[in-house]
């Protein structure tokens, strides 16, 4: 399964950043996740939030450059050793990972870390193999236990 | 005091008229019946030949501009058969088309004879080994100073532009004297001779910079970092090359060769010629040329004439340092940039034409950036694909304009615009 990732163009500017999110906070959309990219000119904000399509509409009426892309979410113990073991999985199968990011979570000892690979299905075969459960969005915002 | 013409370099204001009035009433003639398109705008002013009796008249005679050159390209404005054509040679490229300059083999000659008086007033003779980093080819530069070295005497070194490395060894293993290049790889020559360790090697002892606009700041720059005098040198294709004019020992300005190019300056805006000392747009009138003979072209410089006297002993009229242009191109690197070049890549490659370019000069190397609104097409959730955009705009923009730009991405709608018109170009360069 994989969750819709929202990804901003963000200029080097003073406040741009501040821009964005308040854009959101005002309209109540729940941020999960998020990394900033950057480069010497701009940077790319990446974004898991409640509601995909409305945070993209509020966006593209801001002005900003936006895109949609499907993501994988892992969860993963809180505990030294677990991440390195579901990514020797991806790279075992062949998989690259683009980046990587981790969540907050609400489920305690449990860690949502985020993968951009080059193969979603790929990796979900791998992880499907291994017993590891790709995360729904559901599960990312609603997974309160 | 050196120099290679004495007798026309150093004229009295009286013969030097009655020369410039002869050569003129007859190029005049010449242009009239072999240029047909000068001839309607002569027929057209009401002004024939006969009109034209000394240099008095020449306000008469239409103004040619850049646009005329290109709706007569390409041999609308050759003047003589092809059998006595023996060089093309071109500017660098514009928006539209090329202006492409014909030469018979007298035109060559006497375009030489005015990079050789660049040469002498520098200080070079026999003994001199000339090295020419201008590019060689279509390009006046390198044939220009090439051609002025061998009616010197000199030992030319035919280098052509690039390879710093190759540049630097020939020019300490034959022991170069006189660099011709633009003041602007002077100065990274400058650095790098420094950088390496060569200072101690070179023989230099002057240099003949054009084909940019620098400073005199660039200049003591230059002249301190090699031990030389830098000295400048002004031309344009479409008049000959360079060799138009030549800086003399007192480096306050250029002497124009004016037995062969007549100089005016004129408003602008209403095209009226302006009294000497005042400032404004650079005119030339070919006296000798007989392929390319354009009259009263303008140049779109702006700079002042001078006509006080000169220690060097020379009376050819004076003109300043450039002090600007008067259309939008730019000069960046001594390559001519047209913004309407940029707003073409974008379009070909998908983009919206919302750009703004920044000219700015670090270090006297030119800097060249361009600031393009993101679309939506050439956004990524990856560094790596908008990179990978991004090199293609720079590699698609070096092909249309011969120099690389950095290119910015920016937010859309992000660009200045005032009054609905957006701000095209920031040039910071103090010049």
């Amino acid at each position: 399964m994989t969750i819709e990732q929202i990804s901003v163009f963000l200029e080097n500017k003073p406040g741009r950043l501040a821009e964005v999110t308040k854009i959101m906070g005002d309209a109540g959309v729940d941020l999960r996740a998020m990394s900033l990219a950057d480069t010497a000119d701009f940077g790319v904000l990446r974004l898991m939030v409640n509601d995909p399509e409305k945070t993209l509409e509020l966006l593209r009426a801001a002005g900003c450059v936006v895109s949609v892309t499907p993501v994988l979410a892992v969860c993963i113990a809180d505990k030294p050793g677990s991440l390195a073991e579901v990514l020797s999985v991806l790279a075992d199968a062949g998989v690259s990972v683009e980046y990587s990011y981790a969540s907050i979570t609400r489920k305690k000892d449990n860690a949502y870390v985020i993968f951009r690979v080059d193969d979603n299905g790929r990796a979900l075969e791998a992880f499907a193999k291994h017993g590891i459960t790709a995360a729904s969005a559901k599960d990312l915002f609603n997974g309160a236990e | 005091m050196n120099y290679y013409q004495e007798e026309m370099e150093c004229a009295t204001r009286e013969s030097m008229r009655e020369l410039q009035s002869n050569r003129l009433v007859e190029n005049v003639r010449h242009v009239y019946d072999n240029v047909r398109c000068y001839r309607k705008m002569m027929d057209d002013k009401g002004v024939g030949p006969g009109d034209i009796k000394s240099v008095d008249d020449l306000p008469k005679l239409p103004l040619l501009s850049k646009d005329d050159l290109k709706e007569a390209y390409p041999y609308g404005l050759l003047a003589v058969p092809l059998a006595d054509a023996v060089r093309i040679q071109s500017t660098s490229g514009t928006t539209g088309k090329r202006v492409v300059a014909f030469y018979t083999q007298g035109d060559i000659d006497l375009w030489e004879d005015c990079c050789a008086r660049a040469i002498v007033a520098a200080g070079g003779g026999k003994d001199d080994v000339v090295h020419v980093c201008y590019g060689y080819g279509l390009f006046t530069g390198g044939p220009g100073l090439n051609g002025g070295s061998h009616r010197v005497g000199s030992l030319t070194l035919p280098m052509s532009s690039g390879n710093t490395d190759r540049q630097i060894q020939f020019m300490c293993d034959l022991d170069a004297t006189i660099l011709c290049c633009t003041p602007s790889y002077a100065a990274f020559l400058a650095e790098t001779i420094i950088d390496q360790g060569f200072r101690g090697k070179i023989k230099l002892k002057a240099g003949i910079f054009g084909a940019e606009a620098w400073s005199e700041e660039m200049r003591r720059d230059i002249e301190a970092r090699l031990g030389i005098k830098a000295y400048d040198i002004y031309g344009l294709t479409e008049v000959s090359g360079p060799g138009v004019s030549f800086e003399c020992c007192e480096q306050t300005g250029m002497h124009v060769n004016e037995d062969h190019f007549i100089a005016e300056i004129i408003d602008p805006a209403t095209g009226e010629v302006l009294p000497e000392g005042e400032q404004g747009e650079l005119v030339f009138t070919c006296i000798t040329k007989k392929a390319f003979p354009l009259l009263r072209y303008r140049t779109r410089d702006i700079c002042v004439l001078s006509r006080k006297p000169c220690s060097c002993g020379r009376t050819l009229v004076k003109m300043s340092r450039l002090m600007g242009r008067t259309d939008d191109m730019l000069i960046i690197r001594g390559v001519n940039v047209f913004p309407s070049q940029i707003e073409t890549v974008l379009l070909n490659c998908g983009l919206t034409p919302n750009y703004q370019i920044l000219v700015d000069r670090v270090h006297h190397t030119d800097t060249f950036e361009v600031l393009v609104e993101l679309t939506p097409e050439m956004f990524s959730d990856t560094i790596k694909e908008i990179s990978t955009r991004e090199n293609e705009l720079v590699a698609a923009m070096r092909a249309m304009l011969g120099i690389s730009p950095k290119v910015t991405l920016v937010a859309p709608r992000s660009l200045a615009r005032s009054e609905g018109k957006a701000v095209r170009v920031v040039d910071k360069r103090k010049i």
